[in-house]
């Protein structure tokens, strides 16, 4: 086996995993600096919880090999537990029991005495913002409140790489810019942070390297400002006045630009990212030959949302709709 | 951050604790759960009012004889019914996430397992007390010795031990907790009410005999009424006992065995 190199926090290389017949991940290679946030960034079902769940322990690869600071998570299961913590996209806290206990439990099972736990616990209440509600049962919390009690478990034991996955789903603006300042908090007390997102506003704000999943391959890696560099020039939006003639549009700029563009379902928009703006006059020239009357013609930067489209072939969510499951089948 | 190497491996001395901490996560509902304590506490009180009541005079003939008859055998179904407990929260942990964080923690894989099944113990304890005093308070007696009163608790307190592995293993494959109430009445009702636990085995059809003499309910409950208000003890006891066993050896492994591969 090759040694990560001394900074490296988390390292994968080749990860398979299978559920029957779906590959989940089809040979994930990431690697995170230590004291960095690295962002696992995919639509839903691209495999960031599976590589999670890998790289966490909690499941078995079915080929390729991971290691958090140096020790393999299979062979050195026992050690890398020691070394992290894991906030699921779901919430994994003990709705019956109240926030305390939940946390003293979590103490408790690390080792910890009694009353470090206890005084650990109310900490973390405090700096959380649960300290109102310690003592009420878990179920009884709101949605962000969760998210944050299950936050705090994952912190109980100070851990030197922290796995967050999905940790601003279903959270309100406010929590969530609270969640991106706790992180960066962690990255600088020499943590290392791998988060999973769909939002490409978390990824670009809050992460410093970002690996781009889809359908379990890793299709793009590097930093915010390097992906974006990477999809270049500018994007062309073309909408036909009448929404029928929009395949023909699609057609002819597809022909033009020897690319294939993306068409918009609700609005017929076709847009395509070109790197000669010189393109523009012919294009104008040839569906007013084609008798294509256009409503709209842009040519601008490209969003963070094409650079993802570009890259994965669709949209991420404007908002957290439903919360799908991403490992397949009863694979828990 | 952290400045010790981490360990190695991890000691029993370590995994009993944590089963310990997860035994008190258990009890904990007792308190915190609103249903718990009263479904734990009244159930066996229905059973009592209602099957004392209902089949007393058809039975015995009067309330009393049958109360005598019939108790040892509530014990039982009690005690047997809260088991579905087990699977029921290994259910809810699996869906919840919660058994996934205990799976990223450096605990043993087995604590969460065993506190759950410890607290479950408690909670049958708890089962057979209530079962013992509100019957006494209709009027049972206990007519045997007090020692093999004693022995009495214990042994269904041994018998549920070993069934609560077969419902662990129902909550790690039954998917939900819903679907470990329905799987688990679907199993649990033809194997308590077919059995000597509310009518004597010479009373029922001889095919259902049949099958009555094989139930391992029958020697829990004959055994019951042995050590609570005499008659035949050995034999039943020994073939609980018996029993009992057979159900750890089986069930316990593969539920661990279920368990791990989750992992």
């Amino acid at each position: 086996m090759n040694t990560p190199p001394a900074d490296t926090a988390i390292e994968a290389r080749g990860l398979v995993k299978r559920f029957g017949k779906t590959i989940a991940l089809n040979g994930v290679d990431l690697s995170a600096r230590k004291g960095t946030v690295l962002g696992l960034l995919g639509p839903n079902g691209a495999g960031k919880t599976t590589a999670v769940r890998c790289l966490a322990t909690l499941i078995r690869a079915d080929a390729g090999t991971a290691s958090v600071l140096g020790y393999d998570v299979q062979r050195d299961a026992h050690q890398v537990r020691q070394l992290i913590g894991l906030t699921g996209q779901y919430a994994s806290v003990d709705e019956m029991l109240s926030g305390f206990n939940n946390l003293v439990m979590i103490g408790r099972l690390l080792g910890i005495g009694r009353r470090t736990a206890k005084a650990r616990a109310s900490e973390l209440l405090e700096r959380f913002g649960l300290a109102d509600a310690a003592t009420r049962p878990a179920k009884t919390y709101s949605g962000g409140m969760r998210r944050r009690l299950d936050l705090a478990a994952s912190m109980v034991g100070r851990p030197a790489v922290l796995f967050l996955d999905e940790p601003t789903t279903g959270l309100d603006p406010r929590s969530r810019n609270e969640l991106w300042e706790m992180v960066r908090g962690l990255t600088a007390d020499g943590a290392t942070v791998l988060l999973t997102t769909q939002y490409l506003e978390e990824a670009d704000r809050l992460c410093h390297d970002i690996t781009v999943i889809d359908h379990g391959s890793v299709i793009a890696a590097g930093t915010p400002d390097e992906l974006k560099a990477r999809v270049g020039g500018q994007v062309l939006a073309v909408t036909a006045a009448d929404p029928s003639r929009a395949t023909d549009v699609k057609a002819l700029i597809a022909e033009r630009t020897g690319l294939a563009p993306a068409t918009s379902p609700e609005s017929g928009t076709v847009t395509v990212q070109v790197t000669d703006p010189g393109l523009v006059p012919t294009l104008v020239r040839e569906l007013d030959e084609k008798g294509i009357v256009v409503e709209e013609l842009t040519l601008r930067k490209p969003s963070l949302d094409e650079v993802f489209l570009s890259l994965t072939g669709s949209l991420p969510p404007e908002e957290p709709a439903t919360r799908t499951q991403e490992t397949a089948g009863s694979a828990l | 951050m952290t400045a010790l190497a981490p360990s190695r491996h991890l000691s029993p001395l370590t995994g009993l604790a944590n089963t310990f901490t997860l035994t008190w996560r258990s009890l904990l509902k007792l308190k915190t759960n609103p249903e718990d304590l009263p479904a734990l506490v009244l159930t066996p009180i229905m059973y009592l009012v209602l099957f004392t009541y209902i089949f007393g005079g058809a039975i015995s003939g009067n309330v009393h004889n049958y109360l005598q008859f019939e108790l040892p055998g509530i014990l039982v179904l009690a005690v047997i019914f809260s088991t579905l407990g087990t699977g029921q929260m290994l259910s809810q942990d699996i869906e919840t996430g919660v058994f996934d964080r205990f799976r990223s923690l450096p605990i043993a894989r087995w604590a969460p397992l065993f506190g759950a099944v410890l607290g479950d113990v408690t909670r049958y304890a708890l089962s057979v007390a209530v079962t013992l005093a509100f019957g006494m308070l209709l009027g049972f007696r206990i007519q045997a010795q007090p020692l093999a009163a004693a022995a009495g608790c214990l042994l269904v307190l041994v018998f549920a031990l070993a069934m609560c592995w077969f419902s662990a293993l129902l909550g790690l494959i039954a998917g939900s907790a819903r679907g470990v109430q329905w799987i688990g009445s679907l199993i649990y009702f033809p194997l308590t009410f077919g059995s000597n636990v509310l009518v004597p085995t010479a009373k029922l059809p001889g095919w259902l005999q049949a099958f009555v003499k094989g139930n391992p309910m029958t020697f829990l409950t004959e055994a019951e009424r042995g050590l609570l208000v005499g008659g035949p003890v050995q034999t039943p006891v020994i073939r609980t006992l018996l029993w009992s066993l057979g159900l750890v050896v089986v069930f316990a492994p593969i539920a661990v065995e279920v368990y791990r591969r989750r992992t």
